[in-house]
This record gives C-alpha cells, structure tokens and sequence, in this order.
C-alpha cells in the first residue's frame, strides 16, 4: 500500500536526522529526570494526603511524569518542521506523488518511538528509587504515552505549518502545555485540589491518561479510568492529526 | 488540443485572499493568462520580482490551487489528474527543496523513492546524476556545506531524478556567481537535447534571450507579449548604428548621403553624430562605411547596438526590467 510504503520512507528519513545528533533524545530526558532526583524526594515525605498513599508516592508519580515528558517532550518537535519548511523541502514533497498523510505520519511516528525510548529509560532509572509496577500494565501505558506523543507532536506541526516561522510557536506551545500538565495532577495529585480545579481537570483529555496509566503501573485493570484514557487520547489524536493534515494541505496557498 | 503542446492554460487565475486586520483584502497575483509551451522547447517566463512567475508555477506544479480558469500539462488536466502530473513533472522550487542535513546521495535515492522506484534502481538513477552533474567530489558531504553553484545541480538533479518529460525551473540562477550560471545554462540545454521541455521562470533577461526559445513576459499578473527573443526584440524596432564625426558639418554631409540608402524618417542628427534605426544593422554596416569613406566622410566612432528585452519590456510597460530589480 502506498500509504505504508511512503510512511516508511518517511519514518526512516525523519529517524535519520534523529539519529545524525542522538544527544538531544537524551538532552530531552533532562526535564524528568531532575523531577525524579530533585522533587521526588519532596513528595515521599507527603506521603498519607488524600491521592498519596504512604510509601507509594513513587508509584504514584512515575506515571504521571512519563505523561509530562510525553507532553513537553514532543512539543517542541514542529520547530525541525520549520527548518524543512524554509529549505523547500516540504514542497518538494508536497509536489511529488508521494502519500500527504505519510508525511505527516513518518513525522509523528518517529516522535513516538523517540518518546518510548525515553520513556522505558526514565522507568528503568527510576526502579532503583522504589517504583514497582505492573509489567503488563506498564506495557499498555506504552501505548497511551505514544498517542499523547502523536498528539502532541500533530498539534506542534500543524501550528509550525500554519506559522511558517519559529517566533510564535514556542509561546503558542507553551500556553497549551502548561495549563494541561497542571490540570492533570501529575506534580500533585488532584485529589488535593478544590471543587472548581477538580471539575476544571475533568475537561483537561491529559487527567484522563494520567488516571489510566497510574490504574495500568498498579495493574488495576478493572479500572474503568483505563478504558476512559484510552478512548479521550485516542479520539484527540486522530482529531489534532487530521488537523495538522489539513495545515499541510493548505500550507501553499 | 494540439497534442504537440506540453502546457496549456486558458485564462489561468489566482487570488490570494488575506484576512488582516481590517478585514478580507484580495490579491489578485495572476490574472488570467494563456500559455502554450510546445514539445522539446525552453520557454522563458520572463518578469520583475511579484509579477506572478512563482505562482503560475505553483500552480502548474499543483501546489497551488487555481481560482479560475483552465490548464493542462502533459495532456492532464490541471483540476482533475494531480497525481498524473505530480508523478510526470519534474520541479525545482526557487528555494531548491534540497534537504541541507542530509548527504546529496541520500537526498537523491529518497527523492527517486518518492517517485516510486525500488531502492536498487533509485541508487542506479542516483549515480547516474552523479556522473552527469560531476557532482561525485562533493555529494556524499551534507548538502549544506555545498557552494551556491553546487546546491543548485542537486536540486536540478533532484527535479530530474525520475526522468520526467517536462521540468519547472523557478529562477534557476539567480544568486549565482557568472561561473555557476554559465555551467547551469550548460546542463539546462543538455536537458533540452535529450528532449526535456523546460519551463523557466526568471527575472534575467540575458538568461531569457540566451537560453529559451519563446518567451512570455509577465508584468503584474499578465502576459504582455509572447514569441522569440528575436521576434521580441525586432518588434521594437532596428537596430541602432550611430556614427559620429569630427565636425556638425561633417554630420550633415553624411546624413544627406545616408538618405540615398536609408529612409528619411530612420535617421537623425545630433550634433556631430548621426543616427540610423534600421533592421539588419550588423549587415548595413560595412557597406554604409564603405558609401561614407568612398565620399571622404570619415567617421571617428560607430557604435552598433541590438535591441534588448530590457527595451521590449520598457516597450510595452513603460517600465524598465532593470530598475525594478534595483528596487527589489
């Protein structure tokens, strides 16, 4: 199939670049990684407040920070777009017979694969610190942390193909991620918040994958928080992915 | 349609429509143009900076969607077989499109991939350009560390790896040292011999008079005239010989001699020079000279010049082709 075929390519060019610099993916990981070493500590001696239980703060928050990093990881991505942009690139290919969501896709999935890479090594670093989980369940939440990744990364290259140019899509970035990574009680649990921030975080899709994936490393598998998660992240990637489609549809006229 | 046309388009149009502040303001970048670019020829879309060449290019590439009228290239139609055209045309965009972080062989064997070759033929083909453009000192370097001259045979290259019968050229040389443009025009006419049609656009007038074999020149959106550079230029007129001579006196004497050979109205004088406007100047010339020395009028200087499409441009704009550039 054209599509798969052309993906492929895609993929294998994007990862190239990647690849061609492999300090940044772990340059990348810097973010959680401090909040592993310098906040974590914090949180253990909160232990026992509603959302914390005692003694499994670090069960509790690893989670969540994998969502973070899903979130601010691959929100920075549409920038290398911009670069393709300006050299012609994209219109090189945009005048080719190739595939139009192929090239979007061979993007987006090698911002996931980075991602799950990052997201395996922080888990690893941060068994040592006491995290246990649930191997299965650690594996689905794989899952959820890629369709964040493409979610992300799709909305991050449909604004750098509507902006064309770096300055406003780092502010524009920013004011997405920030208010949904607070809103998804990943530095403390939600539990702690009032009323109005509480329902706030109910029209927040990242609380939903937040509250998934801490059911998925506890291995609660009957939570129906899971299947919510799955559904809200997957509905929102293929929307935002048809979004940033479109953008590229329309980036020449 | 004639099927020996390669491009044709009946009152092709673009509108950009912006939203500002202030509301919708429409642009009207290309206001209905015919073009018929025949088979195997170099056709020159010659025009100032914004008069609407890149754009009727987009457009022929389907990169860009047309507001009104109609267009077929290589027999598709331009609204209904995209995909026909995209896989037949080959293109190369004024920014090149060649991608800076990767080597020019990888650059190559994915562009032939996205045509649709298996990975052993797209390395053949990608060779085989290698050799072509003599790029082989420097295309498995990234291409950013390419000169000015070297990126545009890749990008050429790129636009030419999967053997397409007509090929878009989005001002080619400009940027480029004399050196460069003389090797690109070089490989241009190659193409052609080996019976590419080739559609330029560019602002250079001496790469259109050198290079194509009909030119349309474009201002603000129209076509303002179309046909050879020869035929563009003797439609402004002859050539110009002036003579000039020691004395006013001198001048006058020749000037009544010279309306023996030469319509009264094509010539003048002024001061001690005289000028003729005529057609075939470079013929006239030797026996004009030989007429004026055999009555002892001998002439200090004589200048010859040829119309330029500079004065064709002038001719129907008003303008001059030059100092727009300038301005840009």
């Amino acid at each position: 199939m054209k599509i798969l075929h052309d993906t492929k390519l895609m993929f294998v060019r994007n990862m190239q670049h990647t690849l061609r610099s492999p300090v940044f993916v772990f340059v990348s990981m810097f973010q959680p990684l401090m909040y592993l070493l310098l906040f974590m500590p914090l949180l253990n001696s909160l232990g026992g407040v509603p959302g914390l239980p005692a003694g499994k703060t670090v069960d509790v928050f690893i989670p969540g920070l994998l969502v973070l990093q899903a979130l601010f990881g691959t929100a920075f991505v549409g920038f290398s777009l911009i670069d393709d942009i300006r050299s012609g690139v994209i219109e090189r290919f945009l005048v080719s017979p190739v595939n139009r969501p192929a090239i979007l896709l061979g993007r987006v999935l090698r911002d996931a694969v980075i991602l799950l890479f990052q997201c395996i090594l922080i888990t690893l670093v941060a068994i040592p610190f006491g995290l246990s989980l649930n191997i299965y369940g650690f594996l689905l939440s794989l899952l959820l942390y890629a369709l964040i990744g493409v979610t992300m990364a799709s909305i991050s290259y449909g604004f750098a193909l509507i902006y064309k140019i770096e300055d406003p899509l780092a502010p524009t970035l920013n004011t997405i991620t920030l208010p949904v990574s607070l809103l998804s009680g990943i530095i403390l649990p939600l539990a702690l918040a009032p009323v109005w921030l509480q329902d706030l975080s109910k029209i927040n899709p990242f609380s939903y994958a937040v509250n998934a994936t801490r059911a998925l490393f506890a291995g609660n598998f009957q939570n129906i928080g899971i299947i919510e998660g799955f559904i809200v992240i997957g509905i929102l990637a293929i929307i935002v992915f048809y979004w940033g489609l479109r953008s590229l549809k329309k980036m020449a006229s | 349609m004639i099927s020996d046309l390669v491009i044709e388009t009946k009152g092709l149009r673009k509108t950009f429509v912006s939203k500002d502040r202030g509301g919708r303001k429409e642009v009207e970048a290309v206001k209905g143009i015919d073009l018929a670019v025949r088979k195997g020829e170099i056709f020159g879309f010659l025009g100032p900076n914004g008069a609407g060449k890149s754009t009727t290019q987009k457009m022929l590439s389907t990169l860009l969607c047309p507001t009104g009228g109609e267009a077929k290239v290589l027999g598709y139609d331009l609204a209904q077989q995209q995909q026909q055209i995209r896989q037949n045309v080959g293109c190369v965009s004024q920014a090149g499109g060649a991608d800076l972080y990767s080597t020019g062989v990888q650059n190559l064997v994915l562009q032939a991939q996205l045509y649709g070759l298996e990975a052993l033929t797209a390395k053949k083909y990608a060779s085989q350009f290698v050799e072509r453009f003599q790029m082989s000192s420097f295309i498995d370097r990234p291409a950013i560390s390419y000169s000015g001259g070297q990126k545009r045979r890749l990008d050429i290259a790129l636009g030419m790896i999967h053997r397409p019968q007509l090929l878009l050229l989005d001002e080619p040389t400009s940027g480029l040292d004399p050196q460069s443009r003389a090797y690109l025009w070089e490989e241009i006419r190659k193409l052609k011999a080996d019976g590419v049609t080739i559609f330029l656009t560019t602002q250079y007038m001496d790469e259109a008079d050198k290079l194509c074999d009909t030119i349309a020149i474009i201002d603000i959106g129209k076509i303002i005239v179309t046909g050879t550079p020869e035929e563009l230029k003797s439609s402004v007129g002859g050539d110009t010989i002036v003579f000039s001579f020691l004395t006013e006196e001198t001048a006058r004497k020749a000037e009544a001699m010279l309306t023996e050979k030469i319509p009264k109205d094509r010539i003048q004088t002024r001061n001690n020079a005289v000028h003729l406007n005529i057609k075939d100047g470079e013929r006239m010339m030797p026996e004009l000279l030989r007429a004026l020395d055999a009555k002892d009028l001998e002439a200090q200087t004589v200048t010859l010049s040829r119309p330029s499409l500079d004065d064709v441009f002038l001719k129907y704009t008003g303008r001059s082709l030059r100092e727009d550039d300038t301005i840009k």
